[in-house]
């Protein structure tokens, strides 16, 4: 998944410092992997250097300066392009797709279009491995099938969580 | 008939329909042009199969308009809509439900002598299926002596061996495993691309609706195709 996309879009919802933004991330994304401090502030310092973000406050700490980043409108259209796009349908997506519905769901953003739009990308790509399992040799047929089912199980995903949106947007918006 | 919906060859018009107070469709809207193959999906509960229903004349709706060909099912007397099901419609559902009394020829032929057809006759057109779906030497054999995905396929042959404009499949391969849904699935696919028969299937498997053309998503009674599945020109 992407962290500096994600980090954009902790950003969006508030200026934040770097610390707060390592917790919000080892909170909801993180799942057991933590953000490790060095590659915040280097995602962060790359994000600056492209004017994704800028820093609009710089306070004195026991430690190093604290810095507060604010996202630019650079940045936020990037956050809304990579929320709206559907991501390629290959298998093996759980991981962006649930941080782009809870990024959408945290910014009051359309969360089940983007998850439908995925859908039909999903689908599209599914009707595609379909044709080849049944005009290709048996050695696509194989390959075609393996992709099938792992796709059918993003799409069972997207099911679930479209049926449970309300709930989650409850739960990360708190 | 309006200009737009010439090119469809069915079509639901804000339909709703309740059983006794429990709301089953709320303005649910769909069009299929012909030749096409539709999957209808959503969840349990979401009234996909009562809008496969409606489109099909065995339920009526309480609101909106169907239409088939030009006409409006949905004004039309029990026995009007009875005839358009036996004559141009054909029917597949999730357990075959085959004649258990009747041969698998027979069975294949139902539709056929229902039609008025002669018995011989009938039973000389439904013969050829049995190959074309890999059942051949099973045509004595009564339901309870096949396998699902035989009964199935016999099924499916009796659901097209008149030739139907439209066939309405509910859930076809759900009664099925994976390997066997999928035999089903691509003879219907092959069958009814062959005769030129619009196909609609409710299923809630994505691979089955990846057989189709197009989907749309049934959600609280209502009917949504997504912005990247229009409906083809």
């Amino acid at each position: 998944m992407s962290v500096p996309l994600t980090l954009l879009g902790l950003l969006e919802r508030e200026p934040s410092h770097g610390y707060d933004l390592k917790r919000d991330y080892d909170t909801y994304f993180g799942r057991g992997r933590p953000l490790p401090f060095g590659q915040v502030y280097a995602t962060l310092g790359r994000l600056a250097r492209d004017g994704k973000v800028v820093i609009d406050e710089v306070a004195p700490g026991d430690g190093p300066e604290r810095k507060r980043y604010v996202i630019t409108e650079g940045g936020a259209t990037e956050v809304d392009t990579w929320l709206t796009e559907p991501v390629p349908a290959e298998p093996h997506l759980q991981t962006v797709l649930f941080s782009k519905v809870v990024l959408a769901l945290m910014l009051d953003r359309p969360a089940a279009e983007y998850l439908d739009a995925q859908r039909a990308a999903h689908l599209q790509r599914m009707r595609e491995l379909t044709e080849i399992r049944r005009s290709g040799d048996l050695v696509d047929a194989i390959l075609a099938d393996h992709g099938l089912f792992h796709l059918e199980a993003d799409l069972r995903w997207i099911d679930m969580t479209s049926a449970r949106l309300g709930a989650l947007a409850a739960e990360v918006r708190s | 008939m309006t200009a737009t919906s010439e090119r469809y060859v069915i079509e639901a018009r804000d339909v709703e329909l309740s059983f006794g107070e429990t709301p089953a469709l709320r303005g649910a809207s769909l069009s299929v042009v012909a030749g096409e193959i539709l999957a209808i999906m959503g969840p349990s509960g979401s009234g996909k199969s009562t809008l496969l229903h409606c489109l099909a004349g065995i339920l009526v709706p309480i609101a909106g308009e169907i239409h088939f060909d030009g006409r409006r099912v949905d004004t039309m007397s029990e026995t009007q809509r009875s005839a358009l099901r036996r004559d141009r419609f054909g029917f597949v559902f999730q357990f075959g439900q085959l004649v258990p009394e009747l041969t698998a020829e027979e069975n294949v032929a139902l539709s056929l002598l229902l039609a008025g057809i002669r018995r011989d006759r009938a039973l000389k057109e439904a013969r050829p299926w049995f190959a074309r779906m890999g059942l051949d030497g099973l045509e004595r054999r009564r339901s309870g002596e096949l396998s699902g995905g035989q009964a199935q396929r016999v099924a499916l042959a009796r659901g097209l061996v008149a030739r139907p404009e439209i066939l309405f499949a509910d859930e076809p391969t759900g009664s099925l495993d994976s390997f066997t849904g999928e035999q089903v699935m691509d003879l219907l696919v092959a069958s009814a691309r062959e005769q030129g028969t619009t196909v609609i299937i409710v299923t809630h498997e994505p691979r089955v609706a990846a057989c189709a053309d197009r989907e749309v998503i049934v959600r609280d009674g209502k009917a949504t195709t997504l912005a990247a599945d229009r409906v083809p020109s």
